[in-house]
């Protein structure tokens, strides 16, 4: 598995070989943004992107997919995504969130319809080239990564280090195997551009080291921030919503208009929603604001590492772009449970 | 995208059939329900452990089981009629089909730290569907356990359930079964009061006895406080807690007490690990 160096113009028959060979999801702009969406030509791929709305999860587990289809009152039937596919353009945070959720889904009960996605993808990672707003990925050391991707794209000036490291990565790679080795001043180059990343991709600071967060969060139950910051919640989970290693789900029917059938259906689910913990007969569980709040940090910074073994932020800065009320930024909160009371 | 099935690989979320052998109502909100997986395999549970039973087309939810693996050949759910899979279910009849999942979670610990002790059963209103289980199981190995002593429950005399086994239960060797309702009525003779006015009634060994306590969440407060004055450890009382385990295998997320999954670390915890955990009795 090598290190090659491509040229734009390389790089871009590439990706127009991969588009025609099946399904590919790139970043592309969308209004003055950028989303994850079928790339139908290499022209529209962006890797220069700061940030995506949504984080690429959606293609390991989608806003809606449907679990098992039913016909009549019982024989439930198994639906699995199987068609093989291509991420292309996924940031380093992203790259961590996902090993995160692999963790999550492949742990105790393996979840089936996340895994054979999850094995069909095959995940072109590619460098951070412009920070977003609101990236802290260097104080959660996610602001690179060497594993958990099967190619690796680093843009270094007017050429691509292009370096693959898994037999997925190479089956995709192609033509680009004859591509010139990397040489020495293109690894130094890429080698300084994960130095500044780490450096640069750190819009907040969080003032503690990550792996210190259990332990602050042990004695922090009683913080008065989870009531100030909660007080101006609107509870409308869009933090759930845009966070890549948010994966809580709710399971419904959906009858067919023959109403003979249907499929039983996966949505996403967000923890900030007012009834998330409620049961039947409408008892909530976690009915103060603040305790949904409180239940969201605890759940990334304790709960999480307890379960997986990293604290649950990558530092991507979603939910403190998609915060309506600004009250969304962990390093903020976090930073403020340093403080005295 | 492309939609394929496949029955190779294991799907946790995959429930399997089962048949209503018998559905009869129980109070005005409440039926019994026995049920039978049409594999014809017993359903393997412990007492204290939960099903998620589906209705096709409505949906899935969390029920404890009602009986005790002791009585095999099938098994039995007591739902009261408030959600859209329970009150859909009250509408089924024997015959009808089902999907069963599970069991799920971590039952009661009658095999170990409650075999050779006395033990106290505190259930309030449905609190007694899970017990029974319970209950079941120990009067069927009655020679390993000491003293039992029940105490059931419930708003009015027409919301008790179980009446005809409650009263064999009263017939057991070496047991008291006392039950109170919040109202009476112009029958009531027994005890009026919340379930703990029926507490300074009974003589336990509160070193040798195991608390097993199921009710709605504003019970469980009263009930420990007043199991404390009596001298009963906290790591000798266990209580089922009620979350929506919705899907019952520690994933989707619902059912989390802090860090505790009731679907997985519960639904039944020992008392003393929950002193920490201030969401489980809310």
């Amino acid at each position: 598995m090598g290190v090659v160096t491509v040229d734009l113009k390389m790089l871009n028959v590439w990706v127009e070989g991969l588009i025609r060979g099946g399904r590919v999801f790139g970043v592309q702009a969308k209004n003055n943004r950028f989303q994850f969406a079928p790339l139908l030509m290499a022209a529209n791929l962006r890797l220069d992107y700061d940030v995506t709305v949504i984080p690429p999860k959606k293609y390991m587990q989608p806003a809606r997919e449907d679990l098992l289809t039913f016909e009549g009152a019982a024989g439930f039937e198994t639906c699995l995504d199987q068609e093989p596919f291509i991420l292309i353009g996924v940031h380093p945070y992203d790259v961590a969130a996902i090993a995160q959720m692999d963790a999550v889904f492949s742990g105790d009960n393996v979840d089936v319809h996340y895994m054979t996605r999850r094995k069909q993808a095959t995940v072109v990672a590619c460098d951070v080239q412009a920070a977003s707003a609101n990236v802290f990925a260097g104080c959660m050391g996610t602001a690179t990564v060497d594993k958990g991707f099967d190619i690796l794209l680093t843009r270094v000036g007017d050429h691509y280090v292009v370096d693959s490291r898994t037999h997925k990565g190479e089956v995709i790679l192609g033509n680009l195997v004859k591509a010139p080795k990397a040489d020495a001043v293109s690894l130094a180059r890429r080698e300084q551009v994960w130095e500044d990343n780490r450096k640069y991709l750190r819009k907040h600071e969080l003032r503690m080291a990550p792996e210190t967060l259990p332990t602050l969060l042990e004695a922090s139950c009683d913080h008065p921030v989870w009531e100030e910051k909660s007080q101006r919640c609107f509870s409308c989970g869009s933090c759930n919503m845009v966070c890549p290693t948010c994966y809580c789900f709710d399971v419904r029917d959906d009858v067919r208009w023959d109403l003979k059938g249907g499929a039983r259906v996966r949505d996403w689910d967000g923890c900030m929603l007012r009834d998330f913990a409620t049961v039947a007969g409408g008892h909530n569980f976690r009915k103060n604001r603040a305790d949904r709040y409180r239940h969201r940090y605890y759940r990334k910074g304790k709960y999480m590492p307890a379960k997986i073994g990293h604290i649950s932020c990558v530092g991507c800065g979603r939910c403190i772009s998609a915060c309506v009320t600004k009250i969304a930024n962990p390093v903020e909160v976090y930073n403020r449970l340093l403080e005295v009371r | 995208m492309a939609q394929t099935r496949s029955s190779q690989e294991k799907d946790i979320y995959r429930p399997e059939p089962a048949t209503l052998a018998k559905v009869q109502p129980v109070t005005e909100m409440e039926s019994f329900f026995e049920l039978r997986l049409d594999s014809g395999k017993e359903l393997g549970h412990m007492p204290g452990q939960f099903v998620e039973v589906s209705v096709a087309g409505i949906g899935e939810a969390p029920f404890g089981v009602s009986s005790s693996p002791t009585r095999q050949g099938s098994f039995h759910l007591l739902l009261r009629r408030v959600g859209n899979v329970s009150s859909a279910l009250h509408r089924l009849k024997a015959g009808d089909k089902v999907g069963i999942r599970g069991p799920f979670g971590k039952p009661f610990p009658v095999d170990d730290a409650m075999k050779g002790q006395d033990i106290l059963f505190i259930s309030g209103g449905i609190g007694l569907v899970p017990v029974r289980s319970v209950i079941q199981y120990v009067f069927d190995h009655r020679r390993d356990y000491g003293a039992v002593t029940i105490l059931f429950g419930t708003k009015s005399p027409a919301d008790r359930l179980f009446v005809d086994e409650t009263d064999e239960w009263k017939r057991q060797p070496d047991t008291v079964y006392l039950e109170s309702v919040d109202r009476a009525d112009a029958s009531w003779k027994g005890n009026v009061g919340v379930i703990t006015t029926l507490m300074p009634k009974i003589t336990i060994d509160p070193v040798r006895t195991v608390a097993v306590i199921c009710g709605p969440p504003i019970m469980y407060k009263f009930v420990l406080m007043e199991l404390n004055k009596m001298g009963v450890p906290s790591e000798r009382s266990y209580v089922s807690l009620e979350r929506h385990m919705k899907c019952g295998v520690g994933k989707c997320g619902h059912c989390q007490i802090n860090g505790l999954y009731a679907c997985q670390d519960g639904p039944v915890f020992r008392y003393s690990d929950l002193i920490p955990v201030r969401e489980a009795f809310r």
